[in-house]
Order: structure tokens, then sequence, then C-alpha cells
């Protein structure tokens, strides 16, 4: 009996440990095509580049756990680029350039995500119509919202601004880009509400089974909702350091953040049909994403055209692990 | 062959079968053969090895050691079903149907008739029509799966084996979900199988049935093998004793009198919903009040409408005196009243989890301490209940899913009487458990009972509502026919009422 436990145990262990593995790997492979791959300054690039993926996906796993999907996010952080910047320029004339605006810019995108999040989640709970379908029309309008509001061009930041809201993307504090600190933040917070409190274990509750769910007294549509609205809040978050990056956004800003997201957190091994969450294998998986580009860039062994590729491998790869581990399992129960 | 010369009429035997799963074992060297044209029951506990039984018999499964002869010769069947087409069939507990696909493309699944490439609808359909005018039901080829009864998918399921040419027919708990009227219907389809020759083997816990229906009966306990005896031999007592391995002291417990002064606990007034009508009744504390009907005849909805899971149309209820209607379940259950659903799969529980989270999950903002949760507390919980409602498990980090019938079904009560509720609503409390287990839990019932809690018992199984229960309600196409009280609540004043023979309208 002891051994079957154990057997369990290590096994679980192996299986959570998978994608740390595989990024471990990934890094090794990174050092030995180019020992600049450990060089501070690209590890530190490649955690700063790792953050918006990383907090969006974050909030994604709280979605996807408690069964839904947000297709929208990509869409969502290009039309809150758009307005934040766009009010942050209309502001300049009365507020001036200073901190006040951007913190004005920064409470937009916090409100503007939080609403959009609170739609895509009522038009699911509510409006009973599949996430799928919901976040695929947000998506789009989404999308073309923000081709509006640029005209079909591009929307740029106020120069002044620019310099007042700069250093949210390329300052660092002890050490650590303020884009990786928030990413730790979100991280913790994150891991803390999924595996430590009452509405973690309604998410993947509801993720499981919504019918026992709904027997065992959870409000499941207030629970549903609110991870929409916690992945919009987390899309706020991200499009907020992301903004002074570029100081502009256009049509093309975000695009397929969805997919990188939804697939940062199945190769963290979320389920992606709900009631199995890892915030930590999400964050693992964002980093995972992240770390391919970068090696590609780093070496002319393969093209850097073909990151897609082998992005897509590696998600195929990942689910393909997790699926021979859950049909073994599957056979030996019945 | 001069295996099959020594026992000429098995069509399937195991011989001295062990199986282990892992370090775990279960079976530990069992025999059996089925004959040609007989009906086997297969009776035991939960846990008692049936069903590993079933599907060593089925090729599910591969013994870890002993032999399955097939017509006498040493077989190893194909796993995964393809034991089909050597005319051994199983149907599973859970039906095995696809629910958006008709009648008739479910039968033919996987070996559809074709013509010059093309599906020949036609001809199938022809073919299915054919068996299920032979049965009699009304159900039609083209009707979707989604929309039959659990009966009328059964019955799917058994058209299904018939039209595969089903030698040996191995059912597991088919009447489980029946109602009295389907189980007859279900049982001459099994009479006219068998005078056609094909071998029966059925697990039940209903063993009235079994002394209805089988001509033998194997009795397992504990993986091991009791006793295999002719029918005649055996009384439903005795086949009770077998499979426990004890005297049964009495299966009811005794019940007390029921205090008619006690303040009423709940009070339901002219109560009406989708489903049912113009529903009044009264539960006092420490009464236990039985809900018997027909399937369909509306208890659920009764309790649905009263806790929160469905909506009201007309009606006020009274909970210890003050106007009751909750807007969630999570109302309800602050309020004292909890309703534990007889679909312990479907909506009770979390078969993918261990039973720590299962246990909690009702009454989780209890576990809850400023941000987090406080896992020591669930665990402390976690042991008390197990001793508590006895929940046997071979190591505590099991998954619900793997744990008996039995032992989910204690865990289910654990889970709603996590929260102290004054009110239970208990929804067949002992479906598809073992005589053992539902001692246990008849004798829970009858303890709450006794420390005030009010009870409701919704129960399709006509002893248990009459051995436990102060006062029955029955009901009838949505409406309560009767109440009954004393010594009015015998099985025939009951099936009167349940058939619509008879009906009073309660005016207290």
């Amino acid at each position: 009996m002891r051994q079957k436990n154990q057997s369990r145990l290590s096994g679980i262990d192996l299986k959570a440990a998978g994608p740390a593995i595989a990024l471990i790997l990934l890094c090794i492979i990174g050092y030995m095509l180019n020992p600049a791959f450990i060089s501070e300054g690209n590890l530190t690039n490649l955690l700063t580049r790792s953050a918006f993926i990383g907090i969006i996906a974050v909030g994604a796993t709280f979605v996807i756990t408690a069964g839904g999907i947000d297709l929208s996010v990509g869409s969502m952080a290009a039309v809150i680029s758009g307005l934040m910047i766009i009010l942050m320029n209309n502001a300049v004339n009365t507020m001036g350039a200073g901190v006040a605006t951007v913190l004005l810019g920064c409470g937009c995108a916090i409100v503007l995500g939080l609403g959009a999040g609170l739609v895509n989640g009522l038009l699911t709970t509510k409006g009973k119509i599949e996430a799928f379908i919901v976040t695929l029309g947000t998506m789009g309008i989404f999308r073309s919202l923000v081709t509006y509001f640029a005209d079909g061009g591009t929307l740029s930041l106020d120069f002044e601004i620019r310099g007042t809201y700069r250093p949210v993307y390329y300052d660092s504090v002890m050490g650590l880009p303020i884009p990786v600190w928030v990413f730790i933040f979100v991280a913790i917070a994150g891991w803390l509400l999924l595996n430590r409190t009452a509405f973690g274990r309604y998410c993947t509750a509801i993720g499981s089974n919504e019918a026992v769910a709904k027997y065992s007294a959870i409000k499941v549509d207030r629970v549903k909702t609110l991870t929409y609205v916690i992945q919009g809040l987390c899309v706020s978050l991200a499009t907020i350091i992301y903004v002074p990056r570029l100081g502009s956004a256009s049509s093309s800003t975000g695009v397929l953040w969805e997919l990188e997201a939804i697939a940062a957190v199945i190769i963290g091994g979320t389920v992606l049909k709900g009631g199995y969450g890892r915030i930590g294998g999400t964050i693992i998986g964002a980093l995972i994403l992240t770390t391919i580009g970068n090696i590609l860039n780093f070496t002319d062994m393969i093209s850097n055209y073909l990151n897609g590729t082998m992005q897509g491998l590696i998600i195929i790869v990942a689910v393909w692990l997790q699926r021979a581990e859950f049909g073994r399992k599957g056979t030996k129960s019945e | 062959m001069l295996d099959g010369q020594s026992i000429p009429s098995a069509v399937l035997a195991a011989d001295c079968v062990n199986k282990s799963f892992g370090s775990v074992p279960v079976l530990f060297s069992v025999s059996i053969d089925i004959r040609v044209g007989e009906v086997h029951a297969l009776i035991g506990e939960n846990g008692a090895g049936k069903s590993t039984l079933m599907k060593i018999l089925s090729g599910f499964h591969t013994p870890t050691s002993g032999r399955v002869l097939l017509d006498g010769v040493p077989t190893t069947l194909p796993g995964n079903g393809e034991a089909e087409k050597l005319g051994v069939i199983l149907i599973h507990q859970e039906l095995n149907l696809a629910e958006q696909m008709t009648v008739e493309e479910n039968v033919f699944l996987g070996r559809e008739m074709t013509r010059n490439g093309v599906l020949d609808q036609e001809g199938m359909r022809a073919v299915v029509k054919g068996y299920l005018d032979d049965i009699g039901l009304g159900i039609r080829p083209t009707d979707r799966i989604s929309d039959l009864s659990i009966a009328e998918k059964q019955m799917v399921e058994i058209v299904k084996a018939i039209s595969r040419n089903a030698r040996v027919l191995i059912m597991d708990e088919p009447t489980a979900v029946l109602t009295e009227a389907e189980t007859a219907l279900f049982f001459k389809q099994v009479e006219r199988l068998k005078s056609s020759g094909v071998a029966i083997v059925f697990v039940s816990h209903k063993l009235g049935e079994v002394k209805e229906i089988a001509d033998r009966v194997t009795v397992l306990r504990d993986g091991q093998w009791i006793a295999t005896n002719e029918i005649e031999d055996l009384t439903p007592d005795a086949m009770a004793q077998l499979m426990v391995g004890r005297e049964l002291s009495d299966l009811f417990p005794p019940v007390h009198e029921a205090d008619v002064d006690a303040p009423l606990a709940l009070e339901v007034r002219g109560l009406s919903s989708m489903d049912v009508r113009k529903i009044s009744f009264s539960l006092r504390e420490g009464e236990v009040l039985g809900f018997f009907g027909l399937i369909g005849s509306g208890r659920t909805a009764v309790f649905e409408a009263i806790c929160g899971l469905a909506d009201r149309t007309a009606g006020n209820v009274q909970l210890f005196g003050a106007a009751f209607d909750p807007k969630s379940v999570a109302e309800s259950r602050d309020k004292g009243i909890v309703y534990l659903t007889k679909d312990r799969k479907e909506k009770g529980l979390l078969l993918g989890q261990k039973m720590r989270p299962n246990l909690t999950l009702f009454a989780l903002p209890k576990f809850a301490k400023r941000f987090g949760l406080d896992k020591a507390a669930e665990q402390t919980a976690l042991e008390r209940a197990v001793r508590r409602f006895d929940i046997r498990s071979r190591d505590p980090d099991v998954l619900v899913g793997d744990m008996s019938g039995g032992n989910q079904q204690k865990l289910l009560l654990a889970k709603v009487m996590e929260c102290d509720p004054k009110v239970v609503v208990i929804d067949e409390p002992t479906r598809g458990i073992d005589v053992g287990t539902k001692q246990q839990i008849y004798h829970f019932i009858a303890a709450l009972a006794a420390e005030g809690v009010s009870v409701v018992m919704i129960s399709s199984e006509m002893p248990e509502v009459i051995g436990i229960s102060h006062r029955v309600v029955v009901m009838r196409n949505g409406e309560i026919a009767g109440i009954l009280t004393g010594d009015d609540i015998n099985e025939s004043e009951i099936v009167r009422y349940a058939a619509g023979l008879k009906r009073v309208t309660e005016n207290d």
C-alpha cells in the first residue's frame, strides 16, 4: 500500500515538474548554442518580455480552470492601449505631462479591463452563450474598435508623457525591471488566490463539474463572471506596462496574444476543459514560449521566422505528454 | 474440447481467476460458469469484486492469473469491448450511448450497413424497427437518445446487444434506476432473451428481484467466491446473509414515536413550479418524512423549488416560522436546510478529486479564515467524517471516482452534514449501495431525527419508506396524492395512492 502511495506521489511530481524540466533543457540548449544566452542583460530582457504574456496567462488560468475560455485578451489589450493613449494625450492640455496624467491613464486602463471582463463574464453566464462564442465576438469588436480609433493607422503617445511614463517599462528596482516585479506580484497573488482561497476551490469545482458545484451551494454564475473580471484586470496590468515600451497602439497591437496566453496555460499543465489549474505551470509556460523566441534570435541554425513553428511544436508535444499521462490513468481505473 | 464436454452447457466460465490492481488484490481465485439460456445473478456488497469479475468475463480486464473459457476453450478475450464480436456483451451501468445520435445510429454504431458505399439508412431503420416492435415500446428508430427516459435507453442498449447476436449478456445493475413498471418490462425482455438461448449475467442489489428473475445466484464477498446456488434454495434473507457473512440484525432501526407537538420546521403551502402543482405539507422537528412516488412524479422537483435550485411559480414556504424564499443554494444552506442529490456522480461529488475537497466544498465558507482556507481544519473535519460515517478507503488520497458506491454515498452525506443543517432532504439515500451500508444509513437517519433534525427522505424503495418514516407523502404526476400516518403506512395503501387509485386532499 505504501508503495502504491509513493508511486502515485512521484508520478504527480514528475508531471508537475515536466514544464520546469523542459524550461531548464531549453536554457541549457540556449547556453550551448550561444553562451551569451545567460548574460544578465539577456536574462533580464527575457523575463521582461515574458511579463506581458505571463500576466495575461495568469488570468487565463482562472478562466480555463473554471471551464471557460477567453479569446478576446489580445484585442482587449489593444483597445485598452488605444483608449489609454487617447485619454492621456487629451489630458496633457489640462493636467500637463506629469505623473497625474499617467496615473489617470492607468486608472482608465484598469476600469476598462474590469469592464471588458465583466461584459465577457455576464454574456457567458447570464446570457448563457458559450464562452468561445462570446469572446470570439468581443475579440472582433475590440480589434475593430482600436482600428477605428486609430483611423486605420497608429495612435502615438504624446512625446512628453512618454518621458514620464517610460521608466515603468525601462527602469529597474533592486536589479529587476519593473515589469518583472509586476509579473512576480501577479503570479504570487494568482497562486494564493487559486490554491489558498475558497474562490480558487470554487473555480476548480466548477471546471470539474458545474452541476456538482451548483448543488454544493456555489454561486456558479458569480464565480465564473469573476474569473473573466480577473482576466480583464490582468490584461489591463499587462497593458499598463506594455504601453511605455513602444508608446503607441495600432490594429496590430497584441495580435495572437490570446493564443500565446492559452498556450502558456496549457503547456503549464492546466487542463483545457477545466477542473485543474496550475499558476506555477502557467508562469513556466510563459517563460518557455519567450525563451524559444529568444534562443532563435541568438542562433542562425533555425530561421527566426520559424519561431511560430517551434512554439507550435512545443504546445503539441506538451499536450501530447499530458494526454499520455491521463490515458494511462484512465485505463487503470476502468 | 474435452473441457467442453465435461461442462457441456457452460458458454462462458472463469476458472480460479485472480485479479490485482497494482499491489492491491481484488479477486481471489474466483470461479463461475455461465450456462446457455440461464439468468445468473451476481450479488455481493460494494467492493466485493462484482464489477471486476464482470469486466474480466467481458474482456475489459485481463485476469492476473486463472483462465477464462469460452465454450469450454481457454480464451484470452480481446479488450475494449472487442469481445462483442464473440457474442459476449457487457452493458455498463453508465449506459454507453451517443446522446446526440438517434436510436438507429446508436444500434449500428461502428458497423453501419452500407449499400454501394453509402449508408443504407432504410435498411438499418427497418431492422431496428423490427427489434423495437418486438419489445413493444413506443420508441422510434429516429428518436434522439437524449430525449429518451433511462428505461428506454436501457432498452436501446438491449436492442443493440440483440442486434450483435449476443450469446452472453452481462449487465451491471440494470434495474437500479428503473421504476417497478419499467423493471417488469425489462424482465419481460430478459425472459425473451433467455428463451432464445442467451445467457444473462446481472448484478443487482435488489434481492427480491433476484429471487424473481434469476435461475442461479453467485455470491461474492471481499473478492472471494462464497457460493453458487440454485435460486430455489435461497430466500432473499439467506442471500443477504451470504453477502454480509453475518446475521443481519434488523435492517431498520426502531422508529421512535414522533412528537406530534414538536414545533414545525418546514411548512409548505400551495407550492407550484414548472414540474409540480399545489404542494402542501408540513414537517416537524425530529420527524422523518418519507416521500414516495414513481420516478418522474415530481418528488425531487418539490425540493429543488424549496431549496432555491428551481424557480417557484406560486405558493409560500415557511422555515421555522419565517417566510423562506432562497435565491440560491447558499442561502438555503445558511438558513439550515440542505438538499442531498440522488445523482451522486453527476451532481453530488467531484469524481476526479480526493475526499477532502469534496467533503468541505458545501460548507467551504466555514473553513475560510481571513484570506485563505484553513487546511488543518479541513483535515480534522475529514478525519471526523471518516469516523462518524465509517467511510472506508484503501488510502486517504484515493480519487473519489475510484471509491465504491457505498463509500461515495457516505461521503456525500458527510459533505452536507458538514454545515450542521436543521432540515435535511435526502434523495434516494440508498440507490445502488449494498445492504450493509444501507443499514448504516438508516441508522444514521434515525439518529439524526432523534437529535431533533428534521429529515425528508425521497425514495423509490417501498421497504425503506415504510421502514423508517414517521409519515409518508405519496406523489403522483406532480401533485401530492396522499399523506399517510401510522398504520396507514403499508405497501398496499401506498401503492393505491401512487397508482392513482385513491387520492385525498390534505386539509389540516
